[in-house]
């Protein structure tokens, strides 16, 4: 059988699927279908350093191959997960990395510290959720802004720090680059493109927030460009994500140069999915006559 | 509560009226499980995300369950082109459904529309108990009157255009019955409709529980997409989910 396993920024994966964050909540709906210890890790719903509200409803819209969301960083705060959540999830035999997003440096700071006393895995540095006004994308955006919160997080994160990229940006391999100079372990790839649906009967638009972020498969292909360009330029490990929903998406997306991937919106049409994906990696490792699944990444030969 | 992905088979296809159709879908686990009130989370081929579909009614004997839904979009039209044989493949039996009150005594439902179906299993569980209220726009759009009358309820009727029944809304005839006694009050339909229902139901001081919609994605309550706002009992307010908290809410802690 091949080796699924992974090394990520230190942590050992069984498998190199992760839930994203934000389309898994905590965990314990899906538990309720499979074992959480069939997946390599999950990236806990965006947590902030208070509860939020989210935004007001509608918070999804169907396009072409994907969807629109504008959730609005809805959580219970961090103590909440660290007294609440988090013992039950550390006792389910799979990573856990705790995704955060701020309004303020400060806010991102001390729940990098509050969680570096907890037994998470890692952290997953949200600075590219378009769908809150203040904080979130407006560190990812930059260089120079992804370059400061990175360093100040630093200082206060002894777990293996991931930083999560938007790809609402000019060139995202500078700022990957920008964040593996000030420390950051790896770079998690890409949250959701800004996007905006209007209702033409009565020409608002379908979001309540105005606009979303776009996931799904209309997003994979810019997905593994992305990817493709920040391994090719920084040596901490990528985990991509945007629009993988199959085993092949999966082979694509590590030959791309992921070490590790993310599923998300694939979970709404099939929760199974992440499981069917490990199930045909084995499978093309196999007939591939490859040992480990370490052996796909960044295999790409371009033209 | 239990729910998973089952490939259920499609064994019976009707058209109830323009738009409107009602499936039965052979699957003896399923059956055994759903609720009243639940609903199932219908994959749609080709589409991202899936369709909740409410429950309609479930028959024990021939392990199927009944869902009556309306060609709204691409997905449901999708949907409607199923045919018997086919598998369809659902997540469910999901979401908190209506809640038992006193199958003994008398219970009012309400529906209007497309959010009529919802109610039938649960007026079922009441039959003779049952007054059932149902509004539509017109006779031509008129669903499931002679199930509810089978299953023992007393059926009143309006329609909009008084094309069929009392002409109105089905708050004139909600309120005569609360009147003559007040009893617990089961409502599914449009959000003005709930409104009034819930503010006769507040006014008469009695329990009432809606059924409520909302855009969903994943249905079991991990995305946090289908927000519904309500006030808490200590008074603050803040997002519950329709898809796991509800569908079915006490309408008197939802924020119409």
């Amino acid at each position: 059988m091949a080796d699924l396993s992974v090394e990520l920024a230190g942590v050992t994966l069984s498998n190199p699927i992760i839930a994203a964050s934000g389309t898994f909540g905590f965990g314990k709906e899906y538990a309720q279908l499979y074992s959480l210890r069939e997946l390599g890790g999950i990236s806990c719903k965006g947590i902030t350093l208070k509860e939020r509200p989210g935004n007001p409803p509608p918070r999804i819209a169907e396009t072409p191959s994907g969807i629109l969301n504008a959730v609005g960083l809805q959580n219970p705060g961090v103590e909440h997960f660290i007294t609440e959540d988090l013992p039950w999830l550390q006792t389910q035999g799979t990573a856990i990395i705790a995704n955060i997003a701020g309004n303020t440096p400060e806010d991102y700071c001390a729940m990098a510290q509050r969680l570096s006393d907890t037994p998470v895995d890692m952290i997953e540095l949200n600075i590219s959720c378009p769908n809150v006004k203040e904080g979130g994308v407006q560190f990812g955006t930059s260089c120079a802004s992804v370059a400061a919160i990175t360093k100040q997080v630093r200082r206060f994160c002894k777990k293996p720090l991931m930083v999560k990229l938007s790809p609402n940006v000019a060139d995202i391999a500078e700022i990957a680059k920008a964040a593996e100079s000030e420390g950051a372990d790896a770079v998690s790839l890409i949250n959701t493109l800004t996007g905006m649906r209007i209702d033409i009967e009565t020409g608002r638009p379908i979001l309540r927030n105005n606009t979303g972020g776009l996931s799904g498969p209309a997003v994979f292909p810019v997905a593994v460009r992305m990817v493709w360009q920040v391994a090719n330029a920084v040596r901490i490990p990528v985990v991509g994500m945007g629009g993988v929903s199959s085993w092949q998406d999966a082979v694509e997306m590590l030959m791309a140069g992921a070490t590790a991937l993310q599923v998300g919106t694939a979970l709404f049409a099939d929760p199974y999915a992440p499981l069917k994906i490990c199930r045909g990696l084995e499978e093309y490792l196999e007939r591939k006559g490859l040992r480990s699944v370490r052996e796909l990444t960044g295999t790409v030969q371009t033209w | 509560m239990s729910y998973d992905v089952r490939q259920s088979l499609l064994v019976a296809k009707e058209q109830l009226a323009p738009g409107i159709f009602d499936y039965r879908l052979q699957d003896a686990w399923l059956a055994g499980q759903a609720k009243p009130g639940q609903f199932l989370h219908i994959l749609v081929p080709g589409k991202t995300l899936r369709r909740p579909i409410s429950i309609c009614d479930v028959d024990p004997a021939a392990q199927t369950v009944r869902i009556v839904f309306e060609v709204r979009g691409e997905g449901t039209a999708v949907l409607a082109a199923a045919q018997p044989g086919d598998v369809v493949d659902v997540l469910g039996p999901l979401g908190h459904g209506f809640a038992p009150v006193n199958q003994q005594g008398r219970a009012l439902f309400v529906g209007g529309g497309i959010g009529v179906p919802p109610l039938l299993y649960a007026a079922r569980q009441y039959g003779g108990n049952a007054t059932v209220i149902l509004g539509f726009r017109n006779r031509e759009a008129i669903i499931l009157q002679q199930d509810f009358v089978n299953a023992g309820c007393r059926v009143l009727l309006t329609t909009d255009d008084g094309s069929a029944g009392a002409k109105g809304l089905v708050t004139a005839p909600l309120e005569q019955e609360l009147q003559q006694s007040p009893a617990p009050v089961y409502a599914c339909g449009p959000t003005p409709m709930l409104r009034g229902v819930a503010a006769l139901a507040k006014r008469y001081q009695t329990p009432c529980q809606v059924s409520l919609e909302e855009r969903m994605g994943c249905g079991v309550g991990a995305c946090l997409v289908c927000a519904c706002k309500v006030r808490r009992a200590d008074g603050s307010e803040g997002y519950l989910h329709v898809c796991k908290d509800g569908p079915v809410f006490d309408a008197q802690e939802v924020i119409w």
